[in-house]
C-alpha cells in the first residue's frame, strides 16, 4: 500500500510539474462548456429572407407584417426574378425567397384560392426545412384567422404542451452532450500517452526492474487523472447549473457516482491505447483522430441516433459517452432515480471491466 | 535551394520510415468520410407516438388511422390512461403523447368545437418542434377533410384557402449527405494538417534532434518550409482521395463548380492550417502539451465552424469567434462551389481572408520560433 502511495505521488509530480498541460486540463473544459453552451443551438435565427411581392395588396401586406414580426427572419423586400434569386443563393446572401404572385388578394376573395411560392436554398437541408416550416406556419395561422371571422363548423383545437423544456432551449440538449464529450475525451487523451511516454523515454525499464508489482504501475498512472477529472466535473456542473441554467432535478450523489464510472471507463480506454502503441505520436493520433468525430456524432446530442442506418446504430452502442449522455439527461432534466438508469449503468460498468482486463493483459512486463 | 532539398529529403524519409503513422493519416480520414456522413442526418423521422383514446368513436379512430398512415410516426403504444403512456415517455420510448378526450366526437358535432391534448418531450427542442408541427398538420388536414364533407352535405360555401408550394433548389431530394460530405472532408484535412505539423516539430524538441538543426547554418524559414511542404503534399493527396474517391464513388457528389477553383483555395487554406500547427508547436515543449493545445483548438474549429450547427443562429460574440476560424471559410467555400457552382466572384472575400490568415499565422510562427532556447 505504501508503495502504491509513493507511486501515485510520483505521478502527481509528473502532472503538476507540467504547468502548461495542467492549465489546459482545467482551462479547456471551462472554456468549452461556456463557449458551446451559449453558442450551440439547432434553432435557426436571423435568417436572411427575401420577399418578392408582385401583388402588394391588403392581404399580402398583412402576411408580410406577420413574417416580419417573427424573430427568426431578417426580411428584405425586393422584386427578383428566378435568375436573380439563384445568383443570390450562390453568393450566400439569402436563404429563402417567398413570392406572392400578382392579384393575390383578388384571387383569394373571388376564387377563394390563392398561391404563395416558397423557394429554399436546400444545399443546407436542415435550414431549408426549418425555414420553410416557419414560413408555412405563419401563413397557415393567417389563413386560420381569415376563416375565424366567418364562423366555421367542426373546429378541432390542439392544446400542445412542451414537457421538460417548455422554452425549447438548446442548452438542455447540448450541455449533457458536451459534458460527456469533454470528460471522455480529456481522460482518454491524458492517460493514453502516460505509459507510452515512459516507454519512449526509456524510464519504463527502471520501473520494471524495481520490486514494484507491474500492475500497480498501471493503476498508479490512473489515480491522479481520476481525481483531477472529479474536480473538472465539479467545475463543469457548477458552470452549467449557475451560468447556463441547466436544471438539476435529480440526486447529485447519483450523478457523481455515474460520472465516476464514465471517468474510469475513459481511463481504462486510455490505458489500453497507451499499452498497445509504441510511440506517443501513434497514441495521440488514435485518441484524437479516431475518437473526436465519432464520439461527437455517436453520442447522440448532434444527430438523432434512431435516424442512422442500422449498422451505425449498432456501432453507436460501443461509444461510452452515448450511455453517459442518456444517464445525465435522466438525472439532471427528468429527475429520475437509479431504477430508471440501471441498464445504462450496467453497460458502462461492463465496458470498464472489459477494457481494464484487456489493458492489464496487454501490459507487457518484458521489454522487447 | 539545395539546403531545402536536403531538408525535404530528411522529412520524407522520416515520414515513410514510420508506415503505421502514414497508413493512419491516409486511411483514417477516408474511413471516417465514408461512415460519418451516413450518421450525420438531421432529418426528423421515426417520431415515436403514444395515443390515448378515451373516446373510441368513429372520428377518433379515423384520426388515429390518419396519423399512422402518414409515415412520420412510429406507433409506440395505445395507452389506457395518460399516466400509463407518460411512463413510456420517461423511458424515452415515446416522444409524443396524443390524448383524445371523452366525448370528442359528440362535442365536435354538437358544439362545433373540440380539443385534443398533445404532450411533447422537448429535451431536444428541434425534434419537439418538428414532431408537434407534423402532428398538428395531420390534425388540421383531417379537420379540413371532415369539414369539407360537412360543408358539401349542407351546401355551404367553401372557405378561403392559401396554397403553399415549396421548391428546394440545389438539393431537391434534401439529402443530408450531400451537405455533410464536403464539410467533413474539410475538417478531416484540417485535423491531419494541424496535428501532424505540430507533433512533428515538438517531437524533434523532445528527442533533442532540433538542437542539431539549430547549430547548422539552416535558416529559420528554410526549416519551417521543410516542415510545411511534406504535410502540404499529404493534405492535397488526402483531399483528392476524399473528393474523387469517396465523395464521387460512394456519395456520387460531383462538384458543380470549378475544380481548379477548389484546388487553388485548398492550397492557400492548407498553408494557413499548417501555420496553426506551427504556432502550436512553438508554444509547446512536449508532445503532450502540443496535443492538448491542438485538441483544444480543434474542438473550437469543429464546433464553431458551422459544420453541424448554423453560424447564423449563434449570438453575436460567437459569430466573431467563428470569423477568425479558417475552417468556417473553407466549409462555406466547399458548400458553395461543390453544391451550388458559385464562381470566383462569389467567393472573392473568402480568398482574401484565407490568404491573410496564411500570412499572419506563418509570420507569427516564424517570429516565435527561436533557434536559441
Amino acid at each position: 500500500m505504501k508503495q502504491l502511495f509513493t507511486f501515485v505521488r510520483k505521478e502527481f509530480y509528473h502532472v503538476f510539474r507540467d504547468k502548461k498541460t495542467l492549465l489546459l486540463l482545467f482551462g479547456m473544459p471551462i472554456a468549452q462548456i461556456i463557449l458551446f453552451g451559449f453558442a450551440l443551438t439547432n434553432e435557426i435565427k436571423d435568417a436572411d429572407v427575401v420577399i418578392c411581392d408582385y401583388s402588394n395588396d391588403n392581404a399580402t401586406r398583412q402576411i408580410i407584417n406577420k413574417i416580419e414580426a417573427n424573430g427568426n427572419f431578417n426580411v428584405f423586400h425586393k422584386i427578383m426574378s428566378h435568375n436573380d434569386i439563384e445568383s443570390a443563393f450562390k453568393k450566400g446572401n439569402i436563404k429563402l425567397a417567398i413570392i406572392f404572385p400578382s392579384n393575390f388578394n383578388s384571387d383569394l376573395q373571388h376564387l377563394n384560392k390563392a398561391q404563395i411560392q416558397i423557394i429554399a436554398d436546400a444545399s443546407d437541408p436542415n435550414t431549408a426545412n426549418t425555414l420553410t416550416n416557419y414560413a408555412s406556419t405563419i401563413i397557415r395561422t393567417y389563413q386560420a384567422e381569415l376563416s375565424k371571422s366567418s364562423a366555421i363548423p367542426l373546429a378541432i383545437n390542439n392544446d400542445i404542451r412542451m414537457i421538460y423544456n417548455p422554452e425549447l432551449k438548446g442548452v438542455t440538449n447540448f450541455v449533457p452532450g458536451v459534458m460527456a464529450l469533454v470528460l471522455l475525451l480529456i481522460c482518454v487523451l491524458m492517460t493514453s500517452v502516460s505509459i507510452v511516454k515512459e516507454k519512449e523515454m526509456g524510464t519504463m525499464e527502471i520501473l520494471l526492474v524495481s520490486p514494484f508489482n507491474p500492475i500497480l504501475v498501471v493503476v498508479a498512472k490512473a489515480i491522479p487523472y481520476f481525481l483531477l477529472s472529479l474536480i473538472n466535473l465539479t467545475v463543469i456542473l457548477l458552470l452549467s447549473i449557475n451560468l447556463l441554467e441547466m436544471p438539476m432535478n435529480g440526486s447529485i450523489v447519483l450523478l457523481y457516482a455515474e460520472s465516476s464510472i464514465l471517468i474510469i471507463t475513459a481511463l481504462s480506454l486510455g490505458l489500453l491505447i497507451s499499452n498497445s502503441t509504441d510511440s506517443q505520436q501513434t497514441a495521440m493520433l488514435i485518441s484524437l483522430m479516431v475518437m473526436l468525430l465519432p464520439t461527437m456524432i455517436f453520442t447522440g446530442f448532434m444527430f438523432p441516433i434512431e435516424n442512422m442506418p442500422l449498422p451505425l446504430q449498432v456501432i453507436s452502442n460501443i461509444i461510452p459517452s452515448k450511455w453517459y449522455y442518456i444517464i445525465v439527461k435522466s438525472i439532471m432534466i427528468k429527475g429520475l432515480g437509479f431504477t430508471a438508469i440501471w441498464k445504462e449503468t450496467l453497460i458502462l460498468v461492463g465496458m470498464t471491466v472489459l477494457l481494464l482486463t484487456i489493458s492489464i493483459r496487454k501490459f507487457k512486463i518484458r521489454l522487447s | 535551394m539545395r539546403i531545402l532539398k536536403f531538408l525535404l529529403q530528411k522529412e520524407f524519409r522520416q515520414i515513410f520510415r514510420n508506415p503505421s503513422i502514414l497508413r493512419m493519416i491516409i486511411a483514417l480520414p477516408i474511413i471516417q468520410l465514408v461512415v460519418l456522413p451516413l450518421a450525420a442526418d438531421f432529418e426528423i423521422k421515426n417520431i415515436n407516438i403514444s395515443i390515448v383514446d378515451h373516446d373510441r368513436s368513429d372520428y377518433s379512430k379515423a384520426l388515429t388511422e390518419k396519423i399512422i398512415a402518414s409515415g412520420y410516426f412510429n406507433m409506440n403504444d395505445f395507452g389506457n390512461s395518460y399516466e400509463q403512456s407518460y411512463k413510456e415517455f420517461q423511458k424515452d420510448k415515446s416522444d409524443l403523447i396524443l390524448e383524445i378526450p371523452e366525448h370528442f366526437e359528440k362535442n365536435l358535432v354538437k358544439e362545433n368545437a373540440s380539443s385534443l391534448f398533445i404532450a411533447v418531450n422537448a429535451i431536444n427542442g428541434t425534434k419537439a418542434l418538428v414532431g408537434s408541427s407534423y402532428l398538428s398538420q395531420i390534425i388540421n388536414n383531417y379537420n379540413t377533410s371532415i369539414r369539407s364533407e360537412f360543408i358539401e352535405s349542407q351546401n355551404l360555401s367553401a372557405p378561403q384557402t392559401i396554397e403553399i408550394t415549396n421548391l428546394n433548389w440545389f438539393n431537391p431530394h434534401m439529402k443530408y449527405a450531400v451537405f455533410m460530405v464536403p464539410g467533413i472532408l474539410v475538417f478531416l484535412i484540417t485535423m491531419i494538417g494541424t496535428y501532424m505539423c505540430s507533433l512533428n516539430i515538438v517531437k524533434e524538441k523532445e528527442v533533442g534532434t532540433i538542437e542539431q538543426i539549430n547549430v547548422t547554418p539552416i535558416k529559420k524559414y528554410q526549416f519551417i518550409l521543410g516542415k510545411l511542404i511534406p504535410f502540404w503534399i499529404i493534405g492535397i493527396f488526402v483531399f483528392t482521395l476524399g473528393l474523387f474517391g469517396v465523395a464521387r464513388i460512394v456519395y456520387s457528389i460531383i462538384p458543380v463548380g470549378s475544380i481548379i477553383l477548389i484546388y487553388s483555395y485548398l492550397s492557400i487554406y492548407l498553408i494557413a492550417v499548417l501555420g496553426v500547427g506551427l504556432i502550436i508547436s512553438t508554444y509547446s515543449n512536449t508532445q503532450q502539451q502540443a496535443m492538448s493545445l491542438a485538441f483544444f483548438v480543434m474542438m473550437i474549429f469543429l464546433l464553431m465552424g458551422g459544420l453541424f450547427t448554423s453560424i447564423d443562429s449563434m449570438p453575436e460574440w460567437a459569430k466573431w469567434i467563428s470569423r477568425f476560424n479558417p475552417v468556417t471559410y473553407f466549409i462555406e467555400v466547399m458548400r458553395m462551389v461543390v453544391l451550388k457552382g458559385s464562381g470566383f466572384a462569389d467567393i472573392k472575400k473568402h480568398f482574401i481572408v484565407i490568404s491573410s490568415m496564411a500570412v499572419v499565422f506563418n509570420t507569427w510562427a516564424i517570429l516565435n520560433y527561436r533557434k536559441t532556447s
